[in-house]
């Protein structure tokens, strides 16, 4: 018992908490690109956080149910429906034998997540079941879903918790109405033109129609070296933001190379990169500055909020009598 | 190791990284710098350590700052390094050969360059073969290795217009590099030849085939010893 694509939409592939360990090869992280929407669909279900959920990108996809199965819905809203009936995000909901999900506009964000309870079967390659895009590897058979793919589900019968009407509160989730996108110094940042440095802050930045799961291309003042300067090839992060050789910005995302030769001008805070994956081509940005101790100790919390969470949800899935 | 090279510096790359950074430069010395970080990290994990990435001059780890905070990550790579630097042990390298078809259909730019270079096409390949390469880092695609050592006799610019694919195996020029593609992927590089051997497969237990540190030869084989060898890879 599984899923079977009806529509493959503009992009779905399976995204889990990342492909670690490979970097040293050249092998990209991969994994979803708004990494709390996927834990929290997770954690809903009683899953594992890290789990492979279905990431769907602005035009999802149309699939039928054809087993029973508990799932959840969070990220992006890309206008959910079950049977042609609204899907509520943020909780555990039964999919029936039969029934067809699907989506439509999309109304905030622009990704997405389908986690089903116990996951779905795929084969991990390199320790994960991210799909790796460029290199055709992991997920399902390396690539996006498209119409006919069937995928089965790892459990046969949905484990329902003890209540069903209940779910997240949707202000627990980084809202993207105000685009503030907190940033730390990156290693190169004091290599850049005053005069620059002030633009960076003051400006605000749009996000570029060369925005995919690699890297947002920002359009904006051109951000200028002090001095010309030849980079050698050294590693960057999801959230580090490069400038190109003709000054403009690009922040890297979840399938970025991992290593990168322009000098590096900022870092996105990891609690604001799943804001930046909702954002999508179009939408402005303005950077706000942060230091070190207070991004990992915003980062802190969140692993805090995240296991607090966990312990909560873990209990709605035992009988207490 | 000597001296004037075991000088670095530490850095943060974010909340989640910190780089380890050498002097700046292209050098065997602070390559070997980079290789013994490396392989003690390989040997020695610690709690809330992640992985890290080696590059020319300097090793970025990642790590969970809920378990260590950058003071501490800080504290713990200083004392390592201490240790490394008193050590100084120079680590085994390991040797490999590639196999190359170079010209004709394998390496369509090989006429170029050598015309570039005012040179034979034999030329070309008697060059290209006679170094020993050194693999700086990996990093780009899956597999593909920065290559050191190449004979400027023989260096030759991107190509104007990229080809839309290059197919994983080839061997090419850019500028003063040489290397070999891992996967198919478009790109701009002069391809002179191509390698029966695959650089990078999932399905391998060690999916690169080459690793920093490595020691790279490129030997002339014939389109029947590349038929061979590619058969008996079963691609």
């Amino acid at each position: 018992m599984g899923i079977k694509l009806i529509k493959g939409g503009m992009l779905s592939s399976f995204q889990d908490s990342g492909r670690i360990g490979y970097r040293k090869d050249g092998v990209v992280v991969s994994g979803a690109m708004d990494q709390d929407a996927l834990k929290l669909g997770n954690l809903l279900l009683g899953n594992e956080a890290g789990l492979a959920g279905l990431e769907c990108t602005l035009t999802g996809p149309e699939l039928l149910f054809e087993g029973d199965a508990l799932i959840a819905i969070t990220g992006g809203d890309l206008s959910a429906e079950m049977d042609g009936f609204p899907v509520h995000m943020w909780r555990p909901v039964m999919a029936r034998k039969g029934a067809v999900l699907s989506f439509g506009q999309a109304i905030a964000g622009c990704r997405a997540y389908l986690c089903v309870q116990g996951g779905v079967n795929l084969n991990p390659v390199l320790g994960s079941s991210s799909t790796y895009l460029a290199a055709g590897f992991g997920g399902f058979l390396g690539r996006a879903l498209k119409k006919g793919d069937q995928i089965a589900f790892n459990q046969e019968i949905p484990r329902l918790p003890v209540h069903m009407n209940w779910g997240l509160s949707p202000d627990l989730y980084t809202a993207t109405d105000r685009n503030i996108i907190r940033v730390m110094k990156g290693p190169e940042f004091e290599l850049f033109r005053e005069k620059s440095i002030a633009d960076l802050f003051i400006s605000e930045f749009r996000i570029s129609m060369a925005a995919d799961r690699m890297g947002y291309r920002l359009e904006g003042p051109i951000l200028e070296l002090k001095v010309a300067k030849e980079m050698l090839s050294s590693a960057v992060a999801f959230g580090t933001v490069q400038v190109t050789a003709e000054g403009s910005p690009i922040v890297l995302m979840a399938d970025h190379q991992t290593t990168g030769g322009y000098p590096r001008i900022l870092q996105v805070l990891n609690v604001d990169l799943g804001k930046l994956a909702q954002l999508r081509s179009g939408a402005l940005i303005q950077f706000e500055l942060q230091d070190l101790k207070q991004a990992q100790g915003l980062l802190i919390s969140r692993e805090k909020e995240m296991n607090q969470l966990k312990q909560s949800l873990t209990f709605k899935y035992i009988p207490h009598d | 190791m000597s001296e004037k090279t075991n000088f670095y510096t530490l850095y943060p790359l974010g909340d989640s990284a910190i780089v380890i950074q050498f002097p700046d430069q292209i050098s065997e010395d602070i390559h070997q710098q980079v290789r013994a970080v490396s392989a003690f990290l390989d040997e020695n994990s610690f709690e809330g350590f992640v992985e890290y990435t080696p590059a020319f001059s300097s090793v970025t780890i990642y790590y969970q700052p809920w378990i260590l905070l950058y003071t501490e990550i800080q504290a713990l790579l200083e004392e390592m390094l201490r240790e490394l630097i008193e050590d100084g042990t120079r680590l085994p390298e390991t040797r490999i050969e590639i196999p190359v078809v170079y010209g004709g259909d394998y390496g369509p730019d090989l006429e170029f360059v050598a015309a570039y270079n005012q040179l034979s096409t034999k030329e070309v390949v008697a060059i290209h073969t006679s170094e020993e390469y050194l693999v700086y880092m990996i990093g780009f695609a899956p597999g593909f290795p920065y290559l050191g050592g190449m004979n400027e006799k023989i260096a030759t610019p991107r190509k104007a217009q990229p080809r839309t694919k290059i197919a994983a195996g080839a061997v090419g020029i850019a500028g003063r590099q040489t290397g070999v593609y891992p996967i198919e992927t478009p790109g701009g590089w002069q391809i002179i030849g191509q390698s029966p051997l695959s650089l990078f497969d999932f399905n391998r237990e060690v999916p690169a085939l080459l690793k920093a540190g490595d020691r790279v030869r490129f030997v002339a084989i014939s389109e029947a010893e590349f038929l061979n060898i590619t058969r008996k890879n079963g691609n």
